[in-house]
């Protein structure tokens, strides 16, 4: 099977953009990827787009050039992007093209996303007396993921700081202003035990990516990244997950997210104990300390001593979202995990710049987790 | 007299009591109720009334007001908590708390189901839905 690898990566910056269009972010996006990959859009021959709220994604072409390239709509919650670039790499694995595009954009509106529950198969009375938030399943399951493994409130601001203090040094990042420590704490509790400053909110913005046959890369790039594995699952029986009336009894499933991660892990021959850099899913501080520990990066409770180490920090053992993560930089859903990946092959090319973490990265790691209960990992080399 | 109405038809008693379902065909428990099995796949069930008694297995609070719709609670919005109630052999099941202070919930904590008036029309009628309350110590 032929191996795909990234040659060029475009990101339009993340944040509120009035009167611009998603799908101007998203052809500036692809513009950026094509120019950093040395190619035309001519040359692409086919690829993958995902979009929340575009409604025909694959209109993009109308302002790309019309040369009857096949584009996929893609759409997979907060795992959109992870489907993108999983099919684009796909459809270089098993040789339907040799040059490819995963794309995403989104503009939501300003507040938490709100939708009739009947989309999501859940029955009206659910989002009539107020239980249909998805706030609610990320304070619940950090509220009982500190009780149990002894995760402190001090180490939600932590981590909160860390991301907003990486996305100050992120000229595309939305939230750029530093917070300490104790202004998040300091901030009003949405839902309890997360506050304001521990969670993201949606807002707008477009990634691009575009991939090529290993042995062709040579052509286009000294610096290319391989897509060692890209795994997507969905939530199993027993798995405690986001807009659920009700789940059994009994010690909970694993995650999609360890799912994923294994399945990912397997593919690539590449263990935890091998990511020098990694993007996790952080749509608030708490979703960034579980997924450390489902995607197999530390013990269950052990963030508590590594965060107070500074081990997820730019200089530290694990840098985690290097970029400001979705706490910087805000969830355009469909672009969220294109931008994760484009931290990552700065990262790897070491062309990260004042967020550059130090020695040699040579393997970063990617995960994305949403509603309803589905969860996207990429693993990438040198 | 207030007149009150539940949420929704088929998905608790007066008692109160939860209206769950139960699988013919391999036992799983559900709710709300459902003719369709998440784990065998079976297509047929029985109505099964839930435990109204179990321990709160994790909770958290709605200080904003949710987007509405789908909220269609009183404007004036007072916060609520929110959790994930065990009833013991049947299910976990996600509910309203009637208190609202996180400092007066406890992971583990004996809880009791009651229904609460969430919203009231413009003709005065209550709007129940479920919820569960902590168990008072018994003096």
């Amino acid at each position: 099977m032929m191996e795909a690898v990234i040659i060029g990566v475009g990101l339009h910056p993340f944040g509120r953009f009035p009167g611009k269009p998603a799908m101007e972010m998203g052809t500036e996006a692809v513009r950026m990827a094509l120019a950093d990959a040395g190619v035309t859009w001519p040359q692409i021959q086919g690829g993958y787009v995902g979009s929340y709220e575009v409604a025909n994604p694959d209109a993009i072409v109308g302002g790309l050039g019309l040369t009857g390239v096949p584009l996929r709509g893609v759409f997979n919650g907060c795992a959109t992007a992870g489907t993108a670039v999983a099919l684009a790499a796909r459809a270089i694995e098993t040789g339907e093209h040799d040059l490819t595009i995963a794309i995403g954009m989104d503009k939501h509106p300003r507040g938490a996303f709100a939708a009739d529950p009947s989309v999501a198969g859940i029955p009206s009375w659910y989002g009539q007396t107020g239980l249909f938030l998805t706030t609610h399943f990320f304070g619940m399951k950090i509220n009982r993921y500190m009780h149990d493994h002894g995760i402190s409130h001090e180490t939600l601001a932590r981590v909160a700081s860390k991301n907003f203090g990486n996305a100050a040094g992120n000229d595309k990042a939305w939230r750029r202003t530093p917070l300490s420590v104790e202004e998040i704490l300091a901030s009003p509790v949405l839902n309890y035990p997360l506050r304001q400053y521990m969670y993201c909110g949606p807002d707008e913005g477009a990634a691009a990516l575009v991939l090529c046959r290993a042995d062709q890369a040579h052509k286009y790039t000294s610096t290319p990244v391989r897509v060692r594995a890209t795994a997507l699952r969905s939530r199993r029986l027993g798995a405690f997950e986001v807009q659920s009336p009700s789940f059994p009894v009994g010690e909970p499933t694993p995650s999609p997210t360890v799912d994923a991660s294994r399945a990912a892990y397997e593919s690539a021959g590449i263990g935890p104990e091998d990511v020098d850099v990694a993007q996790l899913q952080d749509t608030d501080a708490g979703s960034e300390i579980i997924h450390m520990a489902e995607n197999g990066l530390c013990k269950d409770g052990d963030q508590e001593r590594l965060i107070a180490e500074g081990a997820t920090e730019i200089g530290g053992r694990l840098p985690v979202n290097s970029d400001g993560g979705l706490l910087g930089n805000g969830e355009p859903i469909g672009a969220s995990g294109l931008r994760q990946i484009h931290e990552i092959v700065l990262q790897l090319r070491g062309t990260a710049g004042s967020r550059q973490i130090p020695g040699t990265p040579r393997v970063g790691y990617t995960h994305l987790y949403g509603a309803p209960g589905v969860s996207a990992v990429t693993i990438l080399s040198t | 007299m207030t007149t009150q109405k539940p949420v929704t038809e088929g998905l608790f008693t007066t008692e109160p009591r939860l209206i769950g379902s139960e699988c013919t065909a391999c036992g799983e428990v559900a709710f709300p109720a459902t003719a369709f099995c998440v784990r065998c796949g079976g297509d047929a069930s029985k109505e099964r009334l839930l435990a109204d008694r179990g321990t709160l297995w994790t909770f958290t609070t709605q200080n904003f007001r949710p987007p509405s719709p789908p909220y269609d609670g009183p404007e004036s919005f007072e916060p609520y908590s929110v959790g994930y109630v065990e009833l013991p052999g049947e299910l976990l099941v996600e509910a309203r708390l009637t208190e609202p202070d996180p400092a007066k919930l406890a992971i583990g904590q004996d809880i009791r189901l009651t229904l609460v008036p969430y919203r009231v029309d413009d003709d005065g009628t209550e709007v129940l839905t479920f919820a569960f309350a902590p168990v008072e110590e018994e003096v």
